[in-house]
């Protein structure tokens, strides 16, 4: 099966933001945006990452293609060494892995139109004569549920949803392999929403693409995703299947996560376990798990360990101490916990 | 409760945007209103004109090339479609304030969280800049931004999304506005903070009693914040009434394909749901109801006439011939078309 090769291979990403203060903006400390990510992304398969706003996940998208820098860390892109590049063979391999952001407006250049956007990656490329570019942002407006006539417009003459769906298409243009879609349907409504979910999903089958799924959307990560990435403080807390981790959550913070999905059905009386608490700044992180400050089941290790990334079962990672031998005592718990979501 | 006034009343709304390609009708001829207190949801497709009418309301669509050429927008009984430029500006910010769907646009790069803050409150209230200082931090925090005092000094850009869109919340509460318009306050976010935003936008609501008009695509969001809830699509309402009576018998065929594409975090389906079609090009349908071409119930006078609003039982209506009473056949028709699919 070819579906196991992994096409990607992310080992202890890092990123440390400077933060300066003072009059003379000396640094005076780090933003551990990221901090120690390992996963790998196999041939064909969606690899979902959700977790709490400010976790990292938009920082860990835009290191893998090297729009930020990694400040410690190796990814490995279909056997090349991305980390490693020159900026020439880096452009190159952009051909092959593209972005949809986050920020649709922000993303779009608001001087172009939208037709001379679509095209700008083919051109920088290399491919194909005008006619033909041409072409092909027709068809890929129409494959994204726009008309051939919106390629005369600006951006902000678009909805932000329809903006979105142009991010998805310039993404589209050079037939990558991977996409990194950094919440490609946040912004739109349901029903565009599972029309680009289902477009996301068919194309990926016509083309054996690769993706990779930013979302806050947990029903989104779930319905899209093979397997799932959590994140949090910046550092992976669980990964496993999509099933795994909606039918058996280990982590506390993933089983918080699930509750918190609100349900489409107003009579409908959820157990919802409410988090106390800030989310910690990632310049001054807790000590220990990152996690124990919100953590409704801390034990004492919790502040002075750092929890491994360990399987627990197969292919069900988690950095949690409740699973660990030494704390055999707490398995009770366990139970309690996951019975909980949802 | 049904004693209460509206804040905001909107009547024949209707803006257009004057292009190249001639006049484009994003919002054609909407009624609704908001009532002191009460958190009403506005749904509807990517492009149906949720923001453009939150935009009328606050007195800044884009003119040229957008205009507003028709209707009326009271804000406790005030016109606002003819208030000067000077008065408008007194009244955002002070009496209704907003939140906007994409937070890097309205925030500005060049200056620090806490003198966009601090300005927010210069501008409106009495007070000197201590108290200014003062009030934005507690604001930060009130918003779930730990470290509020940092915050103050940094630039948006050193924000992640999610929180870019709380310093948004932030700076919208600090005048303690009579209305708030939430422009999507949420798609940025992952859900524990969402949970924690919408559950921070209900004590607003509870506790100073700030009416709240919150645009959403998220369902869930609706069905957990709103009390009522108005369904648009290509510029136009099509279904207004109770969130519990909306969600436990949707009437107008695009609520219910709406509902029918969200996906269930609680099981996988292979593929979802979803609308045949796309949305309509605003001004491109001349005749007829506008969902027409997308609908699977569609028959022949919903290409030909425009529905009104039917009223559908107490505090629901649904612009859809299915509940034209006034023909027999045709009910009948609609309560087994329904009932089957
Ligand atoms: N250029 C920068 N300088 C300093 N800090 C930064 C910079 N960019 C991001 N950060 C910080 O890094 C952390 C992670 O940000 P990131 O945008 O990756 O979060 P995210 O998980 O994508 O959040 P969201 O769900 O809100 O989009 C945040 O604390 C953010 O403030
Ligand atoms: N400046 C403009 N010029 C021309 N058309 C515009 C302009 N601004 C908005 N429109 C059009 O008005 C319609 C309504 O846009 P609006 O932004 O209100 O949509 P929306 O309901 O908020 O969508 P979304 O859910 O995607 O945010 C759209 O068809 C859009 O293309
Ligand atoms: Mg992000
Ligand atoms: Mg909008």
């Amino acid at each position: 099966m070819t579906k196991t090769q992994p096409l990607l291979q992310v080992e202890n990403l890092k990123k440390h933001f400077p933060v300066r203060g003072g009059v003379l903006g000396k640094q005076v400390g780090n933003v551990k945006a990221v901090d120690g990510v390992s996963f790998t992304v196999n041939k064909g398969e969606t690899l979902g990452i959700v977790g709490e706003s400010g976790c990292g996940k938009s920082t860990t998208g835009r290191m893998l293609l090297r729009l930020i820098e990694s400040t410690e860390g190796k990814v490995v892109f279909d056997g090349k060494e991305v980390t490693a590049l020159s900026q020439n063979e880096l452009r190159k391999l952009r051909r092959d892995m593209q972005m949809v952001f986050q920020d649709p407006f922000a993303s779009l250049n608001p001087r172009h139109t939208v037709g001379k956007i679509l095209e700008e990656p083919l051109k920088v490329h290399g491919i194909g004569s005008s006619a033909e570019r041409k072409k092909r942002v027709k068809e890929l407006l129409e494959t994204v549920g726009l008309s051939s006539y919106h390629a005369k417009r600006y951006p902000h003459q678009f909805s932000g949803g329809q903006r979105q769906r142009i991010g998805i298409a310039r993404a589209l243009m050079t037939r990558p392999k991977l996409i990194i879609a950094d919440e490609p349907v946040s912004a739109l409504d349901v029903s565009i929403q599972s029309q680009v979910l289902n477009l996301m999903q068919d194309l990926q089958k016509e083309f054996g693409l690769t993706y990779i799924v930013i979302a806050h959307d947990l029903g989104v990560v779930r319905h899209i995703s093979d397997r799932v990435g959590v994140m949090y403080l910046g550092k992976m807390v669980e990964l496993t299947t999509s099933e795994k981790l909606y039918d058996k959550p280990l982590h506390p913070y993933t089983q918080a996560l699930l509750s918190a999905v609100p349900v489409p059905d107003p009579l409908f009386k959820k157990d919802s376990i409410v988090l106390q608490g800030d989310i910690p700044s990632p310049s001054n992180p807790p000590p220990g798990c990152t996690f124990h400050t919100r953590c409704p089941f801390k034990m004492d290790v919790c502040e002075k360990k750092v929890p491994q990334m360990l399987e627990h079962e197969e292919g069900h990672y988690a950095a949690c101490h409740l699973y660990t031998e030494e704390k055999q005592g707490a398995s009770q718990n366990k139970e309690m916990v996951g019975g909980g979501a949802v | 409760m049904t004693t209460k006034d509206p804040v905001l009343q909107v009547k024949g709304l209707k803006v257009s945007f004057f292009t190249d390609d001639g006049e484009v009708p994003a919002v054609d001829d909407i009624d609704f209103y908001v009532k002191e207190g009460e958190v009403l949801g506005i749904v509807g497709e990517s492009g149906c004109g949720k923001s453009v009418t939150s935009l009328s309301v606050m007195g800044l669509i884009p003119s040229p090339p957008g205009k507003i050429t028709g209707g009326e927008i009271k804000l406790n009984g005030e016109e606002l479609t003819t208030a000067s430029e000077k008065r408008m500006r007194k009244i955002r910010g002070n009496d209704v304030a907003m939140i906007f769907q994409e937070p890097m646009t309205s925030l500005n790069p060049l200056f620090t969280i806490g003198s966009q803050l601090m300005d927010a409150t210069l501008i409106h209230k009495k007070g000197d800049k201590k108290q200014a200082k003062k009030r934005a931090i507690e604001m930060l925090k009130l918003v779930g931004l730990g470290r509020a005092e940092e915050l103050m000094n940094e630039y948006p850009h050193q924000l992640s999304g999610g929180m870019r869109q709380r310093v948004m919340i932030a700076m919208a509460m600090v005048c303690d506005p009579k209305l708030l318009i939430a422009d999507e306050p949420t798609t940025a976010l992952d859900v524990t903070i969402q949970a924690q935003i919408l559950k921070l936008m209900k004590r607003l609501n509870e506790e100073l009693n700030t009416a709240i008009m919150l645009i959403t695509h998220d369902l869930g969001v609706v069905a957990e914040t709103c009390e009522r809830v108005v369904v648009m699509y290509a510029g136009k309402v099509v279904e207004n009434g109770l969130a519990v009576d909306i969600f436990k018998d949707p009437q107008h065929p695009y609520t219910r394909g709406l509902i029918q594409s969200v996906p269930d975090m609680r099981y996988k389906k292979q593929r979802l749901y979803s609308i045949p079609g796309n949305v309509p090009r605003p001004g491109s349908i001349k005749k007829g109801c506008r969902f027409a071409a997308r609908c699977e119930f569609a028959f022949e006078r919903c290409l030909q006439e425009d529905p009104p609003l039917y009223k559908t039982a107490e505090g629901h209506s649904t612009r859809c011939f299915l509940f034209d009473d006034t023909k027999e056949d045709t009910l009948h028709d609609k309560d087994t078309t329904i009932a089957t699919s």
